[in-house]
């Protein structure tokens, strides 16, 4: 097996962003599709407002849960401030999506950010709209399934 | 049932107990061990919270001695709690099968220390599981239920963060019946006093060595052939770093790391021209294997501290013995908007206190702007270090000293902390706040004895805490609202400091994390 046949996901925010919600919708969504996948994230004081990072990978077989450093194939930034930060974490050809990759002024719900960050990640990886859209309906509120959906499409539109 | 499912490392702990037919999970919350007891309850197990991991241990070894199987759930230093339970459950050994679940906190993302479980376990002589996925840690507990019956030994199964809060695939097995054997009588095995305890103790051994004869021959130990002539010994989630780090080296993950299998591993230390021993937390393999006559390689200090991963072990493999700096910068964690502990670190911070701090969210409040604590030790501490400080500073600084412990860590520890108060009252008397916010905030809002409320939320017998610190002594216990009435909350305590007396201030308000959480639930 090669490194190369592992995607690496990294999220970076602040606690309460939704950080761990989006890696684990990424991680449902890839688990569906059959893959292998990990997901590693660190809670406790990093709750507090603090920063907080999360990684999936997935591929045909992923050992390690945390991605290697300067791997990662795709890192969303919600936080401004985690931009650097992440730039260094990225491969060569890996693709940043920060905070502005979305207009904020567009969502329905602001606290569908996370979601709408996903609708761009998803441009970019394997798998179908439906998909997506269908694990949003049963891991999220089913109060917020409209401004989510509202959302993930925002995020599908936007030039990642 | 669908067997597949995508589970975190606590997860899967609880699954397995469930599948393992565990009849009661009982523990006390803690980073990164609080979910499993929650997930027990949500997949359909019985779980209860226990004032703290000593109690927790205590009715787990009584489920156990009345034929059931028990499990007890804490973090590392909890263990230290329930340490002294531990020496005697080994001693007198389980019926139904007793399982502890304890997370290790490398790197501390949530813990005081870094102290490793392994080092209990060796002491105690208890049989300890390294699991390095959610699907060991599934297999892994299932067989510790079973392999404690078999050798009436209580097991420990060692998390730590990545494997507690990571998620990999679970393939779950058809669920056991386990059998109820009911309670024997058997007081020479069960009353440890010393006429007992020495043949128990002389049992204990005989059962260890049969533990290390059957993890020699079989174990749930994996071994993968290299390609070239390095040997890597390993266990837990540091063997995932290592099969990623050095595909090309064989390697000898290790299962069941205490008892030792020593002729399993001296096997395969003579089919390698080198090897390295790797693992997260204290140098226990390493230590062993040296102590055992084999040349093998150890971590560089530089190593020893913090959570390991691909990068770190492939270091350690090329015998690099500095690192680059870890990165800084990120912002840190802060008490929340509207947090009713902001209003108390204000006063302290304001009538420059010393602060004798405890465990929870408010050990936030050493951080700018308050800065207003001074130690923070351990659960409970909080009480008997303000006490002894008391003791020793001349009465003006005295006056200055105040206890700060929050409502949940009050129940776990901090009782007894009142009764020395009362017993050996210090001179200029002692001020002790107790920050209600009714709720385990900082471990992720769980219920404990004094909200009222059951570990699945439904409604509990509430242990009232004016009247519990009224029954012990205290000459004024207050209560107030320290956001609405903090002009009260700075007025009683420079009355309190200025008296003689032992007073106890309850700050009540609710955590504001836990009041939309429960507005989230009634919304639905």
């Amino acid at each position: 097996m090669t490194a190369a046949a592992i995607t690496n996901i990294k999220v970076a925010g602040l606690g309460g962003q939704g950080v761990l919600t989006a890696t684990d919708l990424i991680g449902e969504v890839a688990f569906r599709a059959g893959r292998d996948v990990k997901k590693a994230e660190v809670h406790g004081m990093s709750q507090r407002g603090g920063s907080i990072e999360s990684d999936v990978r997935f591929g045909p077989a992923v050992l390690s849960p945390m991605i290697p450093e300067g791997t990662v194939d795709y890192g969303l930034v919600f936080d401004p401030g985690r931009v650097e930060y992440m730039k260094k974490r990225l491969r060569d050809e890996g693709v940043l999506i920060g905070p502005d990759a979305v207009d904020v002024g567009r969502l329905a719900d602001r606290r569908s950010f996370n979601v709408a960050m996903l609708g761009v990640l998803s441009t970019h990886l394997p798998f179908e709209c439906e998909f997506w859209l269908r694990v949003l309906r049963e891991r999220l509120p089913s109060r917020l399934v409209e401004a989510n959906e509202q959302a993930f499409s925002l995020g599908r539109s936007a030039k990642g | 049932m669908e067997t597949r499912a995508w589970l975190s490392g606590n997860e899967a702990v609880a699954a397995g107990a469930l599948d393992a037919g565990v009849t009661l999970g009982t523990g006390y919350p803690g980073t990164p061990s609080s979910e499993i007891l929650e997930a027990l309850a949500e997949f359909g197990g019985t779980a209860q919270w226990a004032p703290n991991e000593k109690v927790a241990l205590e009715v787990a070894l009584g489920v156990s001695t009345g034929g059931a199987r028990g499990l007890a759930t804490m973090k590392h230093v909890g263990l230290n709690v329930a340490a002294d339970p531990l020496f005697s459950a080994t001693h007198i050994g389980a019926t139904g099968g007793l399982v502890l679940a304890v997370a290790d906190d490398p790197g501390m993302a949530s813990s005081q220390n870094e102290q490793d479980t392994r080092r209990y376990a060796v002491a105690a002589g208890a049989p300890v599981f390294e699991p390095s996925d959610s699907q060991e840690a599934y297999a892994m507990t299932r067989a510790a239920f079973a392999l404690s019956e078999k050798w009436r030994l209580p097991f420990i199964i060692r998390l730590t963060t990545r494997i507690c809060h990571s998620r990999t695939l679970v393939e779950r097995d058809e669920p056991e019946r386990a059998p109820l054997l009911g309670y024997e009588r058997q007081i020479n095995e069960r009353v440890m006093v010393p006429a007992y305890a020495r043949p128990a103790h002389k049992r204990l051994r005989s059962k260890l060595q049969s533990v290390a004869e059957w993890n020699n021959l079989h174990g749930m130990h994996r071994y993968w052939k290299g390609t070239g002539s390095l040997g890597v010994i390993t266990s837990g989630v540091a063997t995932m770093h290592v099969r990623e780090a050095a595909p090309e080296a064989s390697i000898l993950q290790i299962g069941m790391t205490h008892p030792l299998p020593m002729r399993r591993i001296m096997a395969f230390l003579d089919g390698v021209e080198e090897c390295v021993v790797i693992e997260e937390g204290d140098p226990v393999l390493f230590e062993a294997l040296r102590a055992a006559g084999r040349p093998v390689r150890g971590r560089p200090d530089v190593f020893r501290f913090g959570e390991l991963n691909v990068d770190r072990v492939r270091r350690i493999i090329d015998g690099e013995t500095q690192e680059p700096p870890a990165e800084t910068g990120g912002k840190p964690p802060q008490l929340c908007p509207g947090c009713p502990h902001r209003a108390v670190f204000q006063v302290l911070s304001e009538k420059a206190c010393f602060v004798t701090g405890d465990i929870g969210c408010y050990s936030l409040g050493v951080l700018p702007p308050y800065e207003a604590m001074d130690t923070c030790a351990c659960m409970g501490a909080s009480i008997g270090m303000g006490l002894g400080m008391r003791r020793a500073l001349p009465d003006e600084d005295a006056r200055r000293v105040v206890s700060v412990i929050g409502d949940s860590t009050f129940v776990h520890s901090g009782l007894t902390g009142i009764v020395d108060m009362v017993y050996n009252r210090p001179r200029t008397g002692h001020v002790v706040l107790i920050l209600d916010n009714a709720t385990t905030a900082m471990t992720g809002l769980q219920e404990h004895p004094g909200t009222g409320r059951a570990l699945d939320g439904t409604p509990a017998p509430k242990l009232e805490l004016e009247r519990v610190v009224e029954a012990m002594g205290v000459d004024r216990v207050v209560i107030l609202n320290p956001s609405k009435e903090t002009d009260r909350l700075r007025d009683e305590l420079t009355r309190a400091l200025a008296s003689n007396e032992l007073t106890v201030i309850i700050t009540r308000q609710p955590c504001v994390l836990a009041m939309k959480r429960d507005r989230k639930k009634e919304s639905g």
